[in-house]
């Protein structure tokens, strides 16, 4: 089976700046894929090389087998691209918008059942007529993604799309695009939320300066760099009464829990038996999993 | 896939669009340029007609009548491509083009042919308020249209060029202010250019809007400054040059794909 895209040796340079620097990626079709990094890490910059906006300094990208420069005309009816900016035509409406992007890929009226269930599916029919200007930024967004899929490409690309949406519209776009994801489309999102990865990503790559520093399933990623954290209330909120037997293991004090970072599960039974010894009271005890924040910090280095 | 008939629909649906697009603010793009037209007409009719003869019995209303709608139609043609541009790069949502599969030979035709007709549009609704005004037959209709179809593509091609390079309102501002006002002020509208003193007359030859419009009231008349056929060689030449320019920018994404 062809893969979905497949990014080959990508370089992107702006003068000395290397803003993609040699990418080697491929992307199975039906697979939930994303992209992850901190600002000016490349994500968009990769994205947008994929849609065509940008070309590369050296390598290849292929979409659904299609090269993207030399047979963009195939590569892009492969491709539904939902840009980062919160763009729109101000001269026409919703349903207007959506028939002109299906026609530009050669669909003509037998498209406009599925233009009307795209729609829907959005939750926007009662917005369809109205001028794209009138559209709140939560409905603009909501027609963005509409136009990515008027002409039913297999691959979908979201590029931070819940950026600046309110936590229920977010809640809803993650459920249509998992149902789009099930229908059999291959998705790539890049996101801030390392939440919204986590919940939604089968498969990420993590970015750093132009670069891919994590590429696995998101469990393996979780599983590998994931130790659990041993988190504390201690009858004691002064550092230096702790034993100095413990001070080895990593941990963080949030005014009131410690945070041990467990190397191996044995370290739990050392941390209590030092407390003990040190007649420091547990007050409360639970384990946690890191999550992808904790592991994105740690590859990245940079906040989210 | 990008099949042939994809093709014709993709190009079809973007110069609907464009079409549509002057079409909703037509106070703007269609009865702004033709009160300015009629304007100029009533107000240097009225000034001259009685004192100026340019073309032995032709007055000077009908004199000035196809200047006036060859200006109208070339800065309408220009301003329809440009404007378009221009705004979908400052707005952001050029990006809807340059996503989809229409290559740079489909955004070309779907751009000029909408500036052609937006032009044609003004030129022909100047040209019907001017003859309740006065008698004005066209003695070569096919002259008439040709200037106005190469005329209009060549300000079409030459709006796609400004709107490409231009990435804010005022220097698209300056396009039309120094570039296209000058010359279609100086090129002929409004007298002959026989009646310039000989240095003036040299330099208006070198003006390509001269051409157009000295070209364009020969189909009215039957009579020019210079051969008709001479102009619209000129005209179709500046309009090849032009759509070559224009085509090989949109190809290597000038300004547009980075």
């Amino acid at each position: 089976m062809k893969k979905a895209i497949i990014f080959k040796n990508v370089k992107k340079d702006y003068g000395q700046l290397k803003a993609i620097n040699g990418i080697n990626l491929s992307i199975e079709q039906g697979e939930f894929f994303g992209l992850l990094g901190p600002n000016g890490a490349g994500k968009s910059t990769l994205i947008n090389m994929l849609a065509g906006l940008i070309r590369p300094t050296n390598g290849s990208i292929s979409a659904m087998g299609f090269d993207v420069i030399k047979d963009y005309q195939n590569a892009r009816h492969s491709l539904g691209i939902v840009p980062q900016e919160l763009v729109f035509d101000p001269f026409f409406n919703l349903r207007e918008m959506l028939r002109f992007q299906a026609g530009y890929f050669g669909k003509g009226r037998s498209n406009d059942v599925w233009i009307d269930e795209v729609i829907e599916r959005l939750d926007l029919t009662s917005k369809a007529s109205t001028n794209m200007r009138m559209l709140s930024g939560g409905m603009k967004r909501r027609a963005l993604i509409a136009q990515a899929l008027v002409h039913r490409p297999p691959v979908i690309v979201l590029d931070e799309p819940t950026a600046g949406v309110d936590v229920e519209l977010r809640q809803r776009l993650w459920e249509f695009v998992k149902e789009l994801n099930k229908e059999g489309h291959t998705i790539v999102l890049t996101t801030h939320y390392l939440e919204e990865a986590e919940a939604l990503c089968n498969r990420l790559a993590m970015l750093r300066t132009g670069k891919i520093v994590a590429l696995d399933t998101t469990k393996n990623l979780l599983k590998k760099f994931a130790a659990k954290n041993l988190k504390l209330r201690l009858s004691t909120k002064e550092l230096f009464k702790l034993p100095t037997s413990i001070k080895g293991i990593n941990f963080t004090f949030d005014d009131e829990f410690y945070i041990f970072e467990l190397k191996k599960i044995t370290d739990i039974g050392k941390i209590i038996s030092a407390l003990n010894e040190a007649s420091i009271e547990i007050l409360d005890m639970e384990t946690v999993d890191q999550d992808l924040e904790n592991i994105f910090l740690k590859l990245t280095g940079n906040k989210v | 896939m990008n099949t042939l008939r994809n093709q014709l629909v993709g190009t079809w649906t973007l110069l609907r669009k464009e079409l549509l697009r002057f079409w909703r603010v037509v106070f703007q793009t269609v009865a702004a340029p033709v009160i300015t037209g009629i304007l100029y007409l009533l107000i240097f009719s009225h000034v001259l007609d009685s004192r100026l003869e340019v073309y032995e019995g032709v007055a000077y209303m009908a004199f000035l009548i196809p200047g006036l709608i060859m200006m109208s139609l070339l800065q309408n043609a220009f301003s329809n491509s440009s404007s378009s541009l221009i705004q979908a790069k400052v707005m952001g949502n050029i990006v809807f083009l340059l996503l989809t599969p229409l290559s740079y030979i489909q955004l070309f035709f779907a751009f000029l042919i909408s500036a052609i007709v937006r032009g044609m549009f003004v030129g022909i609704c100047i040209y019907l308020i001017a003859t309740l005004y006065i008698d004005l037959p066209i003695k070569h209709p096919w002259i008439v249209f040709s200037f106005a179809f190469f005329g209009g593509g060549l300000m079409g091609a030459f709006g796609i060029i400004a709107g490409v390079w231009a990435e804010r309102f005022d220097q698209m501002a300056a396009f039309g202010n120094f570039v296209i006002m000058p010359l279609s002020m100086l090129s002929g509208v409004f007298y002959s250019i026989h009646s310039l003193p000989l240095s003036w007359q040299k330099i208006s030859q070198l003006n390509p809007f001269f051409y157009m419009i000295d070209g364009f009231r020969y189909g009215f008349f039957g009579q020019s400054d210079v051969s008709p056929y001479f102009s619209l060689s000129i005209v179709i030449l500046f309009f090849i040059v032009l759509s070559y320019v224009t085509i090989k920018m949109l190809k290597s994404g000038y300004k547009l794909r980075g």
